[in-house]
């Protein structure tokens, strides 16, 4: 268990850096769209902000906020997320993966698959967050 | 390094060059790689996906069964790190 710095200097620059930070690993995620980025990177920015702030303000604080056991769950939801994304369009006539099967009504298919990818960008974007976030705790031998 | 070492290593990387020498030109439209199904992607990308990244695109629909695969190595590789890595309670 590591222990609170104390230092003034590194919490206030950590505590005004980490909400930018999680703003940009959003806009990576849903920009990857149009530009570089998508869901491994966002998720990877997103991790990083946590373990900043689990550096910063200390393991015992940071792990009341969001605990190594929700990290590794946040990782098994965006699997979940992926293969229900999969999932969903084989039970109402598609093939794995055919976004354009998805049960959201008054879209055409080519943006029904739009949105396929957002849902599978985010799923992917968990996974990362969660499994870096994991392994960050896990290798420090900080686990609950 | 041992001498054999290094004569095996310069063998090896006197074959990746011959063989480097057999492939298409880096900008050859004609290349196997270039006529299949790459330029489907290209052209149809926007008109199937409403996606201009195609980088994007290719990732997460054509290709969303390899990216499916790749994200459960991820959560497989932390699951991984869980088991192995002692427990504090199981520490003495």
């Amino acid at each position: 268990m590591r222990e609170r710095l104390e230092n003034p200097v590194v919490e206030g620059v950590s505590k005004f850096l980490v909400p930018f930070m999680q703003i940009f690993a959003l806009y990576v995620i849903t920009h990857g769209h149009y530009g570089p980025g998508g869901g491994f990177q966002g998720g990877v920015i997103l991790a990083a902000s946590m373990m900043l702030l689990r550096l910063s303000l200390g393991e015992e604080y940071e792990h009341r906020r969001f605990s190594p056991t929700a990290a590794t769950f946040v990782a098994a939801v965006g699997i979940l997320i992926y293969a229900l994304a999969g999932l969903v369009p084989m039970a109402f006539g598609g093939r794995f993966l055919d976004y354009a099967y998805l049960p959201i009504p008054g879209l055409s298919s080519a943006e029904l698959r739009y949105h396929g990818i957002l849902i599978v960008e985010s799923g992917v974007g968990l996974v990362v967050w969660g499994t870096l976030v994991t392994l960050f705790d896990h290798l420090l031998g900080s686990e609950a | 390094m041992s001498w054999y070492t290094a004569i095996v290593l310069a063998l090896f990387f006197g074959l990746l060059v011959y063989a480097e020498s057999d492939l298409p030109d880096s900008r050859d439209t004609s290349a196997p790689a270039r006529t299949h199904i790459a330029s489907r992607y290209i052209e149809q990308t926007y008109a199937d996906t409403r996606t201009p990244n195609i980088v994007t695109s290719v990732l997460a629909d054509y290709r969303g069964y390899d990216t499916l695969g790749e994200t459960v190595v991820i959560l497989t590789a932390g699951l991984a790190v869980i088991l192995i890595l002692p427990r504090k309670d199981r520490r003495r």
